[in-house]
């Protein structure tokens, strides 16, 4: 239910923007939904384990708010926006393997309620994404 | 149990184990800069880029981590069911000659190299005046000389170290010399490597056990040295060949059906799996082989005679188990994957006891599996312990080690 909203969400709202870190965010009103990019999951490998904040958590944008592991390193994921965490992914408990098979839907991370829709402005687009990453 | 596989993650773990989250989670050219000059290159490096080896430094040098064909996950796996290529050219080779040579061996590590049958060999430790590890090293002892194989991560101290000896030898009027070989060196690992191998020597592998060695022609290159021993607890060999057919040798291997190649993360792995030390995480300087429990290493008639670097006090914590405060103990625990740097506690999560020196969620058992240090009034296997995790407690139990059951070529006798 909750993935095919966000899918369905995407297609109204359009656009996904990153962060440099390459977290993606998803607007929905005042709420943002956090996953990692494609590229990012591609880099980590297989994730094995996902260590995500609590719900009345408060997010810091640039600070790490999540750990995503696989076999070779843990990685930390910085909030891309500030606010409360008001939902996470529970499903990524038994199933971390959804941050590869579906990055950008399935494998979401958390929703942060966004205090200041400034902090956005200064996230890329899709395409000034994956502009820097054809650069690595 | 060799520590030829291992060499190539000597320090380097720790540094690639910080850096990866650095290539996976920032935009910025990773190896543009100027810094990437600095890095060595073995002779297969353009063979990993050709099979999109992911580059990272290891040690000084640019290493693959894993390919692009398989996940580390999975590297580990078909390295236990079927076999795996490693190049592990970057580690130092030496061969040391001279009638002295065993004097000049046993002078700088516990090992008791006069005891070596021909064409055996054995893991020993370079060893410091106060009883620590300097580096980790196979001595394999061939007719005429003995070929040493070290770490990469400790080449230049181990080699001023062998080289200052060998100074004081000659100055006294004794025999021996060191040389560097530079060569290639290739491991293949896994059960299957056998009957891959097989088709391309002309002697049979039945007759070459775990750590032992031979001078053979492999796959029509002459001159290759094959040595039954390597450091994931498989079966395998380490190919030590001319640099100039090195690259050769690693495209007809990887031809053979089900040989894969594998890069430091999956060597990481099985190496942890197989309860084998990395030197710089596990192993250092500080660490006496007592505390290790590496001292199987050191000879019967070594424990009597001494003699090597550090002997008094490393025999002093022989004598007196009581003063051998910690211990290199093995893991399971729950929750995320616990690594190097994870605190200790005890059971009830209040006194800390220890610290991890590296650790993996084991593909193989699917389990988070490490090793440390902990205090040996807590060492008992069984004893159950707590990992804080990111300001949180985790459960985990003292376990012994292999995690993995090795499988090494040991005929019965």
């Amino acid at each position: 239910m909750i993935n095919r909203s966000i899918s369905s969400t995407n297609r109204l709202l359009g656009a996904r923007v990153y962060a440099e870190s390459h977290e993606w965010v998803l607007m929905n009103e005042n709420t943002a939904t956090v996953g990692i990019s494609d590229h990012a999951q591609g880099m980590l490998g297989d994730v094995v384990f996902v260590d995500l904040p609590e719900v009345g958590d408060t997010a810091e944008a640039g600070n790490a708010c999540a750990t995503v592991e696989s076999v070779k390193a843990a990685s930390d994921i910085y909030a891309p926006v500030s606010g409360e965490i008001v939902e996470v992914n529970t499903a990524l408990e038994n199933e971390p393997s959804l941050i590869n098979t579906s990055p950008l839907d399935n494998g979401w991370l958390f929703k942060v309620k966004v205090q200041d829709g400034e902090q956005l402005s200064e996230l890329k687009s899709e395409d000034q994404y994956l502009a820097t990453i054809e650069d690595e | 149990m060799s520590l030829f596989l291992k060499n190539a993650l000597s320090y380097g773990v720790n540094k690639y184990l910080k850096q990866l989250p650095v290539i996976a989670f920032t935009p910025q050219k990773r190896y543009a800069s100027s810094g990437s000059n600095d890095l060595k290159k073995t002779v297969l490096y353009d063979l990993h880029v050709e099979l999109g080896g992911k580059m990272v430094d290891f040690a000084g040098w640019l290493m693959p981590v894993q390919y692009k064909n398989m996940g580390i996950g999975p590297s580990t796996n078909h390295t236990r069911t079927q076999c795996s290529l490693f190049d592990v050219s970057h580690m130092l080779q030496t061969k040391i000659h001279g009638k002295d040579r065993v004097k000049f061996m046993e002078s700088l590590t516990v090992a008791d190299v006069a005891g070596l049958a021909e064409n055996s060999g054995t893991l020993s430790v370079f060893t410091n005046d106060n009883g620590g590890i300097e580096d980790d090293l196979i001595i394999n002892n061939i007719a005429d000389h003995l070929y040493v194989v070290s770490n990469a991560g400790c080449s230049d101290k181990d080699l001023a170290n062998m080289q200052a000896q060998e100074s004081k030898f000659k100055s006294q009027g004794l025999d021996v010399s060191v040389e560097v070989l530079r060569y290639g060196l290739i491991a293949l690992q896994g059960p299957a490597m056998q009957k891959l191998l097989q088709t391309g020597v002309n002697f049979n592998l039945t007759d070459l056990p775990f750590m032992t060695t031979t001078e053979a022609s492999v796959f029509g290159i002459p001159g290759c040295r094959v040595s039954r021993c390597g450091y994931t607890g498989e079966d395998g060999v380490e190919i030590s060949v001319p640099s100039e057919y090195t690259e050769d040798l690693a495209r007809k291997l990887l031809q053979l059906d089900g040989c894969e190649g594998a890069g430091l993360g999956a060597r990481d792995a099985l190496r942890l799996e197989a309860g084998l030390c990395l030197y710089g995480n596990d192993i250092d300087e500080s660490t006496t082989p007592v505390e290790a429990m590496l001292t199987w290493t050191i000879g019967k008639r070594r424990k009597e005679e001494g003699g090597f670097p550090g002997a008094d006090v490393i025999l002093a914590q022989l004598k007196d188990a009581k003063s051998v405060t910690r211990k290199r103990r093995g893991f399971i625990s729950s929750g995320p994957p616990a690594r190097g740097g994870t605190k200790i506690y005890d059971a009830s999560g209040e006194k800390e006891i220890g610290v991890l020196t590296s650790g993996v969620p084991s593909p193989t058992l699917k389990q988070n599996v490490s090793m440390g240090y902990i205090s040996s009034t807590a060492a008992k296997f069984g004893t159950d312990v707590k990992f804080g995790i990111r300001n949180k407690l985790y459960d985990a139990k003292v376990t012994k080690m292999p995690f993995v059951p090795t499988n090494y070529y040991i005929p019965k006798k």
